[in-house]
């Protein structure tokens, strides 16, 4: 364990020398201003130095290969290693516990070795070769920390919350929207059917599912067209600015802004794309959406493969930081209550990370590492997958004001029609604001409140009867592990 | 008439409930001064969606911190403007928002003839859509 770097000419002769040895293990280094940060939950193989592992690990995402190069000393090679600062065990893990023992361990980059600008460049480097180490049995992303110089050399949101409100005119309430269902088969006309009813009943969007683009029961340009005549219709029908997000997600970029011109000639004002796109997509459809006052909503599609798996893959906070920098302005988040992985500390988490101006450290929520974010525009949540009226105090309070909460189900699977659904939804989410602002205690009375409104309003009652006892309790797989007795899954 | 829920325009946080009354209204007026929130009042005949600038009854009442007194400002414009469209507006300047962070509507026509969607037939199947509200079918000043 208490193998120094070596320095000098011993340091570069030819052969192989422990990582620890070549200087990616400082253990007393303190990150400067200009460093990036990257926090990681490392397993180490049976038998191997954990610290030794966690050197390994810093070396292979910055400047090492296997063995000793000459060319190192061309360089200011002392700079660009990446210094692992800390290795310490995972509360809960190792010797004497179920789980086999686990490390957090935190490594500081120079920002030099990142280009700017480039979300591709950071997770070539960062979620690299390192994930296949062999001395590694598992590693997490769980956290990242960039300098505010670095963050600047990002657009961040096309739009961001605060613009989006403004060119919605809607403000101090969660958006309302829906996800056209079924996923697969309508036609178009029978699909601009239900985005009208969902938007005339209430909702503030409505939304395409994340594999719905161009197949064979319904031609991208018919569902853009038909959509577009509902989102029209609707608002005249209320009044109110609506959209429908227009998911342009296609085999090529080049395919996919020609979606886009298409969303903006008819006059659509968002658009969307699924996170298998991915980085260097997402961004250059962020620049689009930018230069042409296009709101883009992404899904995350795909994330669950490498992100709820608390030993391997990368934290979703981490995800949702790289989704701000690179540009996107809605992003699916969690819901807390619905059908979906989420334990609510963990999915606050990821909320901060998107709508704050600064994060401090917060164990809890998982947040490791403090984070700046530069004035950069704040990204909009999404929450989707589960939920229904009924749960309304419950939403407002895990989930704030800032947020679109979606129900898909829970509009179009009402009995007496989507408008009804549509309807029930909204009056419960005004009825619980009110309740708030007035000083209620809403999420103890959120039931009453409910049922009261609903005597006035025969579609909430009828939402409240038919969902009144759906939930989705199961444990989390990914939760803070911050202190030995930390939540449910352990 | 409108055939949306309520028959009505639903611009604003709580166009699906019931009309509030005064002590209603307070208690919204209450929750934007305790956010250190300033509160405007705006009045319009012309409820288009896109027609953000509704017309300013005074200025922001950056310096009123009893909500009775804000009360009795939009009950002045109800009185003066009683078949106008009339919403109280809450503003955050705090760094970060420096935006709207209420809007709800306390005083609406008593008509609501909604809106005309006029569509342009272009090339292919596209088509330009227009929303004009019957309330403007009048000139201005002669819509009430």
């Amino acid at each position: 364990m208490a193998e120094k770097e070596i320095k000098g000419k011993e340091r570069y002769k030819s052969g192989v020398i422990s990582y620890k040895k070549m200087g990616y293990w400082q253990p007393d280094y303190k990150p400067g201003a200009t460093d990036v940060i990257a926090m990681f939950r490392l397993t180490p193989a049976n038998g191997v130095d954990p610290e030794e592992v966690a050197a390994g690990v810093a070396g292979e995402s910055s400047t090492a290969t296997w063995t000793v190069v000459w060319t190192d000393r061309l360089t200011a090679c002392e700079m660009y290693r990446a210094k692992c600062y800390s290795c310490e065990l995972v509360p809960n893990t190792g010797e004497g516990t179920e789980t086999e023992a686990q490390y957090f361990i935190y490594i500081a980059y120079d920002m030099d070795l990142f280009e700017g600008g480039s979300i591709a460049n950071v997770t070539a480097s960062i979620i690299g070769n390192v994930f296949g180490m062999k001395a590694l049995k598992a590693l997490r992303l769980e956290d990242m920390h960039f300098p505010i110089a670095y963050m600047k050399t990002f657009d961040g949101p096309a739009t961001g919350i605060i613009v989006e409100r403004e060119r919605m005119d809607k403000f101090g309430r969660p958006l309302l929207g829906a996800t056209t269902k079924p996923k697969l088969g309508l036609s178009g006309r029978n699909y601009g059917r239900v985005v009208y009813e969902a938007l005339k009943g209430g909702l503030d969007f409505v939304k395409d599912e994340e594999n719905i683009n161009s197949q064979p029961f319904m031609h991208w340009r018919d569902r853009f067209l038909y959509c577009m005549e509902a989102v029209n219709k609707a608002s005249a029908a209320t009044g109110e600015i609506k959209g429908h997000y227009l998911n342009v997600t296609a085999a090529t970029v080049e395919e996919m802004i020609e979606r886009a011109e298409f969303a903006k000639d008819l006059g659509s004002i968002i658009i969307m794309i699924d996170l298998v796109i991915g980085y260097s997509s997402i961004q250059s459809m962020a620049k689009w959406c930018r230069a042409n006052d296009m709101i883009l909503h992404l899904h995350r599609a795909g994330n669950s493969t490498y992100s709820r798996q608390k030993n391997h893959g990368m934290n979703f906070r981490v995800i949702c930081m790289w989704m701000r920098m690179a540009g996107v302005d809605h992003i699916h988040a969690g819901t807390v209550v619905g059908k979906l992985e989420g334990d609510p500390a963990m999915i606050h988490g990821f909320y901060d990370v998107l709508r704050e101006t600064k994060n401090e450290v917060n164990l809890e929520n998982g947040i490791f590492l403090e984070q700046d974010w530069a004035s950069m525009n704040k990204v909009m949540p999404v929450a989707s997958g589960g939920i229904h009226a009924g749960q309304m105090h419950q939403l407002l309070h895990h989930l704030g004001e800032d947020v679109v909460l979606q129900f898909g189900g829970g509009t179009i699977g009402h009995p007496d029609g989507i408008q009804a659904g549509a309807i029930a939804n909204r009056v419960a989410l005004e009825v619980m604001i009110q309740a708030r602002n007035e000083g209620k205690d809403y999420l103890a009375e959120g039931p009453e409140i409910l049922q009261k409104a609903a005597k006035t309003c025969s579609p909430l009652k009828a939402a409240l009867d038919t969902w009144k006892d759906i939930t989705f309790n199961y444990e989390s797989t990914d939760t803070a592990d911050f202190v030995p007795t930390a939540t449910g899954s352990n | 008439m409108m055939t949306n829920y309520g028959n009505r325009m639903t611009q604003g946080q709580f166009s699906f409930l019931p009309d509030m009354d005064d002590e209603q209204i307070s208690a919204q007026i209450k929750y934007a001064l305790d956010n250190k929130w300033s509160v405007n009042i705006e009045y319009t005949d012309d409820p288009h969606p896109r027609n953000t600038y509704w017309e300013m009854y005074g200025m922001p009442l950056f310096d009123m911190t009893d909500p009775a007194g804000i009360l009795m400002e939009i009950n002045e414009c109800r009185k003066t403007f009683p078949n106008c469209y009339i919403r109280v507006m809450a503003s955050d300047a705090t760094r970060g928002t420096e935006s709207v962070k209420m809007s709800y509507i306390v005083n609406r026509p008593s008509v609501e003839p909604g809106y005309n969607l006029v569509r342009e037939e272009r090339t292919g199947r596209t088509q330009g859509y227009t929303i004009l509200p019957y309330a403007c079918d009048k000139p201005e000043g002669e819509r009430s």
